[in-house]
């Protein structure tokens, strides 16, 4: 099983005084609810949390205090036995701050307990019922093949799940939590079965899809078993002995994974999911420590493994942004250098902008976050720090416990995976439902739109919102730069490889004219996606010495915007002539007619297939690129250039 | 693993499942006897065991194991 999940690896490990820890809490002037929190708030194992729960249920019983903890009575309806999950639920609810009181009915009664007025459920009126059934409950028929049986047997399960909705609504006016069904791991016709009609997990797949549809938007909340059990894998969900022995609809190993999933759920229903993500900077953000490495040091490009996972962790902050949740930045640092990846470095995605709160200093964090809970007047308990430094988590844990702090593991290529499987951002809704509409068509009339575009290459182009950026090369790029050069083969003119120093010679030689190009579209930023050196020839012309680009954006016209801006440098700095060279290796043949389709002539060819090509610069016309096209940080720009040429000439 | 150590390690179990001490085992003690048994707890009782020990039961045995002899013998038979 994967470790991350089963093990909920985003929470401390229990501490190994637990047993002794436990009969310690509580006692005259202490808060017995907060202590149950923090030590709830390790990762627990089935037994730990059954302890955790049996102190809690001791201190009700006996009418103890249990505040800050915010009390919650959940009516569970399964079919199968919960009762070995009950007690890890009231512990995980603590986790989350709550005091969860769970009301049981007897076994195997849904339905009645849901359509009776006055079942045990329905009388005791909880917060919320949570419909906890596995697909062995569900009415399905198998019918292979059979589209109009398929279809009565989905509506027929959706009819049974619509109807405890009803009952529970109209007896007890509690919210329900609806669970989707895990399908079983054992197929029938194989892969088939998947698009099979009336096969079983066709069957599910639907009743999932048209539960998902009935409850979100409905008021009541859901809670997705089938993506938790096939994120964790289905042969892992399912053990057939223990459902045999005890009618454990899935393995007790997953069980404190579940709970943790229904207080969450839980949380958000009671508002308790956190607001905002306070981003730590160096190895989390970015790869290295700005202010040792400096802008050119610092791991973010695409194309570097390690860059990408720290650009893995600023594409899920950017994401959550966009879904609401407010970013913030806390991190050991000077201010105006903590600013500078922001501020100049092109391939980040977080600009300063995104951030409410922007914290470079060198106090401490707790005291930072503090501040910054001020700065956005919301509590402690609505924050989490995303931080790669033990140390510093560690501490912020200590001082301030409300604040969610997960565990990270060595490997940054997992931080954006471990963040997003905490759950910190639970929601049971979407925030506003106007938003939510005007979205809707918003979203739905650019489809359209884009639908209405494709109908020939370039418009299909041009829908994809291509923005191509062109620097000369400089420090930031030179690392990206150098790997380009080393590792390209197919879309490789020349294959020259160079070392780092010869690529600094070829940026600081004002004879030398280099180009790296950048290229996002409406999927992402595809980073670094092609290098250019030309070295002067003869007086007038420019010999294209090196010309490589990434085979990921083949087919869009890119090199016609490169040539294309080539040449305007070109005639801007005199040249006439333009020289192609083709040198043929067993990788690329891709390029062997790539002067020909930009109309050079060839002037000549070898035996060997090497073939030298020209473009006179006054005959060259651009062409029309389906793209924006970004230009800076060249020496000289083109129009200052012409500009004072055509001074010359006319003094 | 020797007698003595599964002998120590399953005490451990019992604590943790059952919510006690730790307390010596004897062979003949009876699992149902055991304080905070309940059928619920005995389920949780053989998973952590199995769990601890990496071994897994057959389905048929687990009725069969009563006393804390019958599960060092079982669990003697498969680390």
């Amino acid at each position: 099983m994967n470790p991350l999940y089963v093990e909920l690896q985003w929470l401390p490990r229990a501490p190994k005084d637990f047993s002794d820890r436990l009969k310690a809490l509580g006692g005259e002037g202490r808060s017995l609810g907060r202590e149950l929190k923090a030590l709830a708030s390790y990762a627990l194992d089935l037994n730990q949390l059954t302890r955790v729960a049996k102190v809690l249920k001791k201190a009700r019983t006996e009418g103890e205090s249990l505040d800050p903890l915010s009390p919650f009575r959940l009516a569970i309806l399964g079919g199968s036995t919960i009762d070995l999950v009950v007690p890890a639920l009231t512990a995980s609810a603590t986790r989350y701050g709550i005091s969860l009181e769970i009301i049981q009915p007897s076994f195997d009664q849904v339905a009645q307990e849901a359509l009776t007025p006055d079942s045990k459920v329905n009388r005791s009126k909880p917060d919320a019922v949570l419909i906890a059934l596995d697909y062995r409950a569900l009415p399905l028929k198998l019918s292979f093949g059979d589209t109009e049986a398929s279809n009565a047997t989905v509506r027929g399960a959706i009819a049974f799940l619509r109807s405890i909705q009803t009952g529970i609504k109209t007896n007890s006016g509690s919210l329900c939590i609806f669970q989707t069904f895990a399908p079983p791991v054992e197929s029938l016709f194989g892969s088939l079965d998947r698009g099979l009609k009336g096969s079983l997990r066709n069957l599910i797949d639907e009743v999932n899809r048209e539960l998902a549809q009935l409850v979100v938007g409905s008021g009541d909340a859901l809670l997705d078993v089938a993506a938790l059990a096939e994120t964790v894998g289905l042969a892992d969900w399912h053990n057939p002995q223990l459902w045999n022995l005890a009618k454990l609809s899935f393995s007790d190993e997953l069980i404190p994974l579940y709970s943790d999933h229904v207080a969450r759920t839980v949380a958000a229903i009671r508002g308790k999911s956190r607001k905002a993500l306070i981003l730590d900077l160096d190895n989390t953000v970015w790869g290295g420590v700005i202010g040792d490495d400096g802008l050119e040091g610092i791991q973010i490009a695409q194309g570097d493994a390690r860059g990408e996972a720290h650009l893995a962790v600023q594409r899920l902050a950017l994401d959550l942004r966009q879904r609401g949740i407010v970013l913030a930045v806390s991190s050991k640092n000077t201010d105006e250098i903590a600013r500078v990846p922001f501020e100049r470095h092109p391939e980040m995605l977080l600009k300063m902008d995104h951030f409410a709160v922007f914290q470079a200093n060198w106090n401490d964090k707790a005291t930072n976050i503090q501040a910054i809970a001020e700065e956005l007047s919301l509590g402690l308990d609505a924050l989490v720090l995303l931080d790669d430094n033990p140390v510093e988590r560690g501490l912020v844990r200590q001082l301030l416990p409300e604040v969610a702090v997960p565990e990270l593991p060595e490997e940054p290529a997992f931080y954006a995976r471990t963040l997003a499987a905490a759950g910190y951002f639970e929601a049971v809704t979407f925030a506003s439902e106007d938003l939510q509409r005007a979205e809707f068509y918003q979203t739905n009339a650019k489809r359209a739109q884009l639908l209405n575009q494709v109908d020939g290459v370039d418009a299909y182009l041009s829908s994809l919102d291509m923005t191509i950026s062109f620097r000369p090369f400089d420090n930031i790029g030179k690392t990206r730069i150098v790997q380009l050069i080393n590792k390209s083969n197919q879309y490789n003119l020349t294959t020259r490889r160079y070392t780092e120093p010869e690529v600094a010679e070829a940026q600081n030689n004002p004879e030398v004219f280099t180009l790296q190009v950048r290229l996002s579209d409406v999927f992402g930023d595809n980073g670094m996606i092609s290098v250019v050196i030309c070295r002067r020839g003869a007086a007038d012309e420019w010999e294209i010495d090196t010309w490589l680009m990434s085979c990921r954006v083949l087919g869009r016209k890119v090199e016609n915007a490169v040539l294309d801006h080539i040449v305007e440098h070109a005639r801007a700095a005199g040249i006439r002539k333009l020289v192609g060279i083709y040198r043929p290796t067993d990788r690329n043949k891709l390029v062997a007619d790539h002067y020909a389709k930009l109309r050079f002539a060839k002037t000549d060819e070898d035996e060997l297939g090497a073939s030298r090509w020209e473009l006179w610069i006054e005959d060259a016309q651009p062409t029309a690129v389906p793209m924006k096209v970004i230009s800076e940080g060249f020496r000289s720009l083109t129009r200052d250039c012409s500009e004072a040429d055509a001074q010359q000439r006319a003094s | 693993m020797d007698e003595a150590q599964i002998y120590a390690r399953l005490a451990e179990i019992v604590a943790e499942v059952f919510d006690q001490d730790v307390v010596p085992l004897t062979s003949d003690l009876r699992v149902e006897d055991m304080d905070g048994w309940d059928s619920l707890s005995h389920v949780r009782f053989i998973l952590t065991i199995e769990k601890s020990f990496k071994i897994k039961f057959l389905t048929s045995e687990i009725g069969t194991l009563e006393t804390v002899g019958d599960l060092v013998a079982a669990i003697k038979s498969r680390v």
